[in-house]
C-alpha cells in the first residue's frame, strides 16, 4: 500500500515534466527552481492584484483631464496585445523545441519570442510618449499615476523577460543548454506566460471596459 | 489460521508490487511523450482560438450586445477564459503536478479576495466619493 501510495506520487510528480531535468531528488518529485518559480508567480498576483486594484478603485476620479475615453488608442493597443499573445505561443514552441532537442529552432523560437516582446516594449514607449504630449503625466490627475504605474510595472516585467530570453539564446547557441536540462527554458516560459496573462486582464480592465 | 494471514500479507504485498510496477511502467512511458504535452499543432490551434477571443473583445468595445447592457460582464468572462487557456495549455498547468496548480490558485485566490475586500473597503463603488 505505501509502496502503491509512494509510486503514485512519484507518478503525480511526474506530471511536472521532471524527466526532463535532471535535477536532484525532491520531496515533492519537482525540482526546486520550477516550484520556486510558481510561488514567485503566485506572489506576483498580489502585486498586480495591488496595482490594478488602485487602478479601478481611483477610476472617474479624477479632478481634472485628460480621461482613458479621449486619449486610448484601441486599434493600437489591440495590435500590442496580439503582439504579446503571439510570443506566448512563440515560448511554448521554443519549449517544444529543445523537449524535442531541436537546437536551432529553439533559437529560432526564443529570438521570435524576444522580438515581438521588443515590438511590444516599443508601442508601450509610444503610448506613453504620445500621452504626455497629450497632457497626461504621472503627475496630471489620479487617472495618470495609476496608469503609468500599472503599465510601467508591466512593461518592466516584459523587459525583464526579454534579457532573459536573450541570455537563453546566448547560453544555447555556446551549446550551454542541452535537452535534459529543457526546464531551464520551462521556467523562463512560465515567467514569460505570467507577463502575457497579466496584460490579458489589464488590457481588458484598463482598456476595453469602459 | 496464522498461515492464512501470511498468505494474505503476502498476496497483498505481491499487489502493492504490481502497482508499483504498472505506475512505474506508466512513469516511464510519460518521459517517452513528454508527459501528454500538447503537440507543436494543438499549440497554434489555442492561439488561434485566442486570437479569436480577443477580436470578439475589440469588437465588444465597439458594438454593444443587442438588446442586453451585459457588455462589460462579456468582456470579464472573455478575459477569464483567454487567462485560463494561457495557463492551462501554455504554461502547462492542466498538464503538471498537483502541487504546483496548488500553489499559484493559493496566490490568485488570496489575490482576489484581499482586493475585493480592499476596494469594498476603500468605497470602489461610491457614486458620490465626496460625500
Amino acid at each position: 500500500m505505501t509502496a502503491a501510495t509512494a509510486t503514485h506520487d512519484a507518478h503525480e510528480a511526474h506530471g511536472a515534466h521532471d524527466a526532463h531535468g535532471a535535477h536532484p531528488p525532491t520531496s515533492t518529485g519537482i525540482s526546486n527552481e520550477k516550484l520556486a518559480m510558481w510561488a514567485f508567480l503566485g506572489s506576483e498576483c498580489l502585486l498586480f492584484g495591488a496595482l490594478i486594484s488602485v487602478y479601478l478603485l481611483y477610476k472617474g476620479r479624477s479632478a481634472s483631464g485628460p480621461e482613458p475615453s479621449e486619449i486610448y488608442d484601441i486599434p493600437f493597443t489591440s495590435a500590442s496585445s496580439f503582439m504579446l499573445l503571439m510570443s506566448s505561443l512563440t515560448m511554448v514552441l521554443a519549449l517544444a523545441s529543445i523537449q524535442r532537442g531541436d537546437h536551432r529552432r529553439l533559437r529560432l523560437w526564443l529570438l521570435a519570442t524576444a522580438s515581438l516582446g521588443a515590438l511590444f516594449i516599443t508601442g508601450q514607449v509610444y503610448e506613453f510618449t504620445t500621452f504626455y504630449r497629450e497632457g497626461l503625466s504621472l503627475s496630471t490627475n489620479l487617472f495618470g499615476s495609476s496608469f503609468f504605474v500599472l503599465t510601467g510595472f508591466h512593461g518592466v516585467h516584459v523587459s525583464l523577460g526579454i534579457v532573459m530570453l536573450l541570455s537563453l539564446f546566448a547560453l544555447s547557441a555556446r551549446g550551454k543548454i542541452p535537452q535534459e536540462k529543457a526546464e531551464v527554458v520551462e521556467i523562463a516560459g512560465l515567467y514569460w506566460h505570467f507577463v502575457d496573462i497579466v496584460w490579458i486582464v489589464i488590457f481588458t480592465v484598463v482598456y476595453l471596459i469602459p | 489460521m496464522a498461515t492464512s494471514t501470511k498468505g494474505d500479507k503476502g498476496k497483498g504485498k505481491v499487489a502493492a508490487t504490481a502497482v508499483a510496477a504498472e505506475d512505474e511502467a506508466k512513469i516511464a512511458a510519460h518521459s517517452d511523450d513528454h508527459a501528454g504535452h500538447p503537440s507543436d499543432v494543438t499549440y497554434w490551434k489555442i492561439f488561434a482560438f485566442l486570437f479569436a477571443v480577443t477580436a470578439v473583445e475589440v469588437l465588444l468595445y465597439y458594438k454593444s450586445i443587442p438588446g442586453v447592457n451585459l457588455n462589460n460582464a462579456a468582456l470579464g468572462i472573455l478575459a477569464i477564459v483567454k487567462f485560463v487557456t494561457v495557463v492551462g495549455y501554455f504554461m502547462h498547468l492542466k498538464f503538471d503536478s498537483r502541487v504546483l496548480r496548488r500553489l499559484f490558485v493559493t496566490g490568485l485566490l488570496l489575490a482576489v479576495v484581499v482586493y475585493c475586500a480592499y476596494m469594498l473597503t476603500l468605497g470602489v463603488f461610491l457614486t458620490n466619493p465626496g460625500s
